[in-house]
């Protein structure tokens, strides 16, 4: 956790020292356009190479009813048969978190003498991560008024709907609450509870840093050291047109706004947080549960080798025909000795 | 076996909170009952494992080939070629810890190792060292170590803990699938000549005489011969499953387990008298006397070579379709992996039709195999069977579903309705602990071995609590299950924690209650225990 | 590559959603610098002809908001009418009298810039809209 802490740190540092030591340009033109170039190549690159490789076997998680005979009311979404009802599976996975809707806790208690184990539905992961990527989401779109000209009325709508309390000029986003509260949740629980704290790597506390300093220093960059936002749009559409503006000017801020984002868009496609290109690619999740009915190729299948019927019966057909069971090949008459 | 702690015991042993060191740095622990055996030399080599060689896991030194860390390096990198699964499943993982309580392993244990997070972390650490850039720079920061022996133990260790049950893949937002990275590691242990006896010795067996427990033909015969006198004595009636016979619609292939151990026995019996009742034209095989299929936990080419029988042997006898019996990993097989393996069906195959209703199994169109529950539910939904549910009116059951025919195929409903049919008495066990979220048994993915008792209890303890929940709130005296490594393996566990509780096949309850054209007033059930509500005599009415 | 036919279609998106801006910049009529009209002649405030903001350019281009927020509540809240900027100078705390006696032009100062960059304010839900150009204070 601490390496992680000082990572983010570094990366903050790197992001106000540049922009104190006039490497404006570097920070704010050329770092932001090779990260973009890295995180796209890179997510490319990494489905490609999950792609390179093949789903020799259909292995489904069954998750309701069985279509098998017809009054039996099968589980559309559960347990799909057609490709439809897998894109609804893989759209609920997708923008609702099916699966960790379903998540229990168990807990281990004594009562009168014997051990039990119990189960609470433990909805709390789901909601944070829900609150988190979808904040996430919103603040995106949001930014798109910087990347867009003229900017479109839907972002404008966003805006207006997550800046709906008119508290503050400029107005408080919602989200920007949302998303480091699920943060800090997010955080909190890998910390608090022994099993999190147990197999997180510093990996997972450095995307949380990250992202905590990018929302943080956005944040910031927002209601409390603000830059001249113009000029920012102006260095922002400058990278979206390929024809860079020279950045210096805005205040430091920007520039670790702006290097945190980079670090996290190189960061990207080497680490867990290509589990948004993983979940669509997860076999037990996005193939058909009609493995009976619909044969799955195996490229890779090889060839059958298996103890045949014929080398079977040369080992007990004596035993065989002795027990009434028939065989192929009857067995050679006993010559008398 | 050696003498086991009390339930309370077992528990109180259990540590309370994790190692103050990180798991990096912990050590697995090899103590007797912490392992199971190590497979024979020649059975490996038999098999074609090439690096099989003598050795034992409580010995410090595994005498690994000379190239060992070459032969895990090659085996990963072409399981990551060949399996999108694992490269997905390497990478994605974000530790949400999601999966941590639902692994029945580590609720028995509380060790983290148990959590399927951090056993997937055990392979997924070496995978970075080896195969990932930040990896092989940062090292442990990146969460990476180097490779050496006692990963290895640590493997043998934790991978013989998880039993594929598949739970953890429910509940993971990316769908990651330890069972899936547990063969593969365990493919990969054997690449090194490190396999256990349990499993291999079974593959052996199945792969010679066509079973696991490696009966041959003329005992199989003669075990079945027995199970018929026995329904003779209670039924009046005399079955007589044909053999390796050719000609007929059915070839019915069930574990071996049903027909060789108690209870599964109960359930042969019954699939018997059904088919005699309905009067179903079928035979049994010799050749291909095995559902299950042990390959299957360990290899993927072992259990395509192992499941290739079904098919040669439909072939050969030239059924129409197979019908399969109560089993569990069986129909992960067979409804996953089954036609991939050894598909397409031979030509003189159909798809799938009841002869006795007519119904179509369309969903079997591929496969060309029926499970016998949907067989069953179908029969029972046309009206075909005379059943009389009174005579298990002493039973109050309730249903466990099987990991595999639960999250590997959706069977959930099919042996509910055969069972509301054949009990009046159905309870079923709380929310959390049944449907696609049931819990193991524990012996699963090849662990039923005795030496391992302790770790099979503790495993077992989750689906044994739910159960005894019941027991004592409802006065459950019955569970039912579909699987043949259940029927071996909760009977010791439920009378270790739920003493009072009977474990059974669906279709030992199916045959208490079907009433056969021409049958002597039953007396007592397929165990030949006295019924409480036995039938009236017809005789002894009529006098009256 | 396996299930490009899915696979393929899925990067197409992906890059296609993050390289967005590129493309609808590209299509677009292209991107102008925002130029704001500015005063040209001074205006007189307190008897003193005055040419410079309230406060620093530069300062007044990030934080005017924060000013006039402070301004609002200053006149409205405390009818505190008078604001000593950071140079000492003397104004009034007021929209319509102070800032638009020299930004007269609403539509060519305010809107352009807010427009451009999406920023709606919600001055004008209680204050008139000037109307016209240069238009006349008392």
């Amino acid at each position: 956790m601490t390496i992680a802490f000082a990572a983010t740190l570094l990366i903050l540092f790197i992001g106000w020292a540049g922009s104190a030591l006039g490497l404006q340009y570097l920070l704010g033109v050329i770092l932001p356009l090779a990260a973009g170039a890295v995180f796209i190549i890179g997510f490319i690159w990494k489905i490609v190479r999950w792609a390179k490789s093949p789903v020799p076997f259909a292995i489904p998680t069954v998750a309701g009813q069985q279509r098998s005979l017809a009054w039996i009311k099968p589980n559309r979404l559960e347990c799909p048969w057609t490709t439809p009802a897998v894109i609804g599976r893989m759209l609920l996975e997708v923008f609702a978190f099916r699966s960790l809707f379903r998540n229990t806790r168990a807990e281990r208690t004594t009562i009168d003498g014997t051990p039990r184990v119990t189960y609470f539905s433990n909805k709390w992961l789901w909601v944070f991560a829900l609150l988190f990527h979808y904040s996430m989401l919103v603040i995106i779109i949001r930014h798109a008024r910087f990347f867009l000209d003229p900017v479109p009325t839907c972002i404008a709508v966003i805006e207006f709907v997550d800046g709906v309390f008119q508290v503050g000029a400029p107005r408080f986003y919602l989200t920007d609450a949302f998303i480091l509260g699920a943060l800090a949740f997010l955080l909190l629980r890998r910390v608090c509870t022994e099993k999190l704290r147990y197999i997180s790597l510093p990996a997972d506390y450095f995307a949380l840093f990250l992202l905590i300093a990018i929302a943080g220093s956005g944040i910031c960059m927002r209601y409390i050291s603000k830059v001249d936002i113009n000029q920012v749009k102006e260095v922002i559409m400058g990278l979206a047109t390929l024809q860079p503006v020279d950045p210096s000017g805005i205040g430091s801020i920007f520039f670790i706004h702006v290097t945190l984002v980079s670090a996290l868009l190189i960061y990207f496609p080497f680490s867990k947080l290509m589990h948004m290109g993983g979940v669509f690619m997860s076999p037990t999740r996005n193939m058909k549960c009609n493995t009976r009915e619909e044969r799955h190729v195996n490229p890779w299948n090889p060839p059958k080798s298996y103890h045949t019927y014929a080398e079977y019966e040369d080992d007990f057909r004596d035993a065989m025909v002795e027990a009434g069971i028939p065989v192929e090949k009857q067995p050679e008459p006993k010559t008398e000795a | 076996m050696a003498k086991m702690p009390t339930p309370e015991e077992l528990l109180a042993v259990t540590p309370a909170s994790f190692p103050k060191e990180g798991w990096m740095d912990t050590k697995p622990d090899f103590h007797p009952g912490s392992f199971c055996y190590p497979a024979k030399t020649e059975i490996l080599k038999g098999l074609g494992f090439e690096n099989a060689h003598d050795w034992a896991p409580d010995n410090e030194d595994w005498e690994l080939p000379e190239n060992w860390e070459d032969i895990i390096h090659n085996s990963l990198q072409d399981a990551l070629n060949k399996h999108r699964s694992l490269k997905v499943f390497m990478d994605c993982c974000v530790r949400c810890g999601a999966c941590a309580d639902k692994c029945h392993f580590f609720i028995g244990t509380n060790d983290p190792k148990n959590m399927p997070v951090l056993r997937a972390e055990l392979l997924r650490s070496v995978y970075r060292k080896d195969f990932t850039t930040a990896g092989r720079l940062l090292g442990k920061i990146a969460g990476a170590r180097k490779l050496d022996k006692s990963i290895i133990k640590e493997w043998f260790i934790y991978f013989y803990q998880c039993t594929e049950c598949r739970r953890c893949s429910l509940f993971c937002p990316y769908g990651i699938d330890t069972a899936e990275i547990t063969v593969i590691v365990r493919q990969m242990l054997l690449d090194l000549g490190l396999g256990i006896h349990w499993i291999m010795n079974s593959v052996n067996d199945c792969n010679r005489t066509g079973n696991h427990l490696g009966v041959q033909p003329h005992s199989m015969r003669e075990i079945v011969e027995f199970l018929c006198d026995d329904i003779e004595t209670i039924t009046g009636i005399r079955v007589d499953p044909p053999w390796n016979e050719k000609g007929h619609e059915v070839i019915f292939i069930t574990p071996s387990g049903d027909y060789f151990a108690d209870p599964g026995i109960y359930t042969f019996m019954g699939y018997l008298m059904l088919f005699h009742e309905i009067g179903l034209d079928y035979t049994l095989s010799t050749y291909a006397s095995e559902g299950g299929n042990f390959g299957s936990f360990v290899s993927f080419d072992v259990a395509k070579k192992l499941n290739a029988k079904m098919y040669a042997e439909a072939e050969r006898l030239g059924v129409k379709w197979i019908l399969g019996g109560e089993c569990g990993h069986m129909w992960r097989v067979v409804n996953q992996y089954m036609a991939t393996y050894n598909g397409p069906t031979p030509p003189n195959m159909e798809v799938p039709v009841s002869p006795i209703t007519g119904t179509v199994f369309k969903n079997a169109a591929a496969t060309k195999m029926v499970h016998i529950a949907e067989f069953t539910a179908d029969l029972i939904k046309h009206n075909k069977l005379n059943l009389r549910p009174e005579r298990n009116n002493h039973i109050i059951t309730t249903w466990h579903d099987s990991c595999n025919p639960a999250r590997a195929m959706g069977l959930l409903e099919e042996p509910r309705y055969i069972l509301r049919h054949v009990c009046n008495n159905f309870v079923e066990m709380p929310e959390h602990t049944i449907r696609e979220e049931t819990f193991c048994c524990g012996s699963g993915s090849g662990l039923n071995a005795e030496e391992i008792m302790d770790q099979r209890l503790r495993g077992g303890f989750p689906r044994a609590n739910a159960l005894r929940y019941v027991h004592d709130t409802k006065g459950v005296n019955w569970m039912g299950c579909v699987c043949a490594l259940d029927r071996a393996a909760l009977p010791p566990l439920v009378d270790y924690w739920v003493p009072g509780v009977t474990v059974s096949g669906l279709h030992e309850l199916v045959a208490n209650a079907l009433v056969m054209k021409g049958e002597i007033p039953r007396t007592m059930d397929l165990r030949q225990e006295d019924l409480p509500f036995p039938d009236e005599d017809p005789a002894a009415s009529e006098e009256a | 590559m396996y299930n490009a036919k899915f696979v393929i279609p899925g990067i197409i998106v992906f890059a296609g959603l993050f390289t967005a801006p590129f493309w609808i910049n590209m299509l677009s009529s292209g991107y102008e610098a925002v130029e704001v009209e500015l005063p040209t002649e001074p205006v007189t405030f307190f008897g003193e002809e005055r040419s410079q903001c309230v406060e620093p350019k530069e300062w007044m281009a990030a934080n005017h908001m924060e000013l006039l927020l402070e301004w609002r509540d200053q006149a409205l809240r405390e009818g505190k009418r008078i604001y000593v900027a950071t140079d000492g100078k003397k104004w009034e705390t007021s929209l319509q009298n102070t800032c638009m006696a020299c930004h007269s032009n609403k539509a060519e100062f305010c809107d352009k810039c807010h427009n451009a960059n999406s920023v709606n304010p919600y001055c004008w839900d209680c204050h008139v809209v000037p109307q016209g150009n240069n238009h006349e204070f008392e």
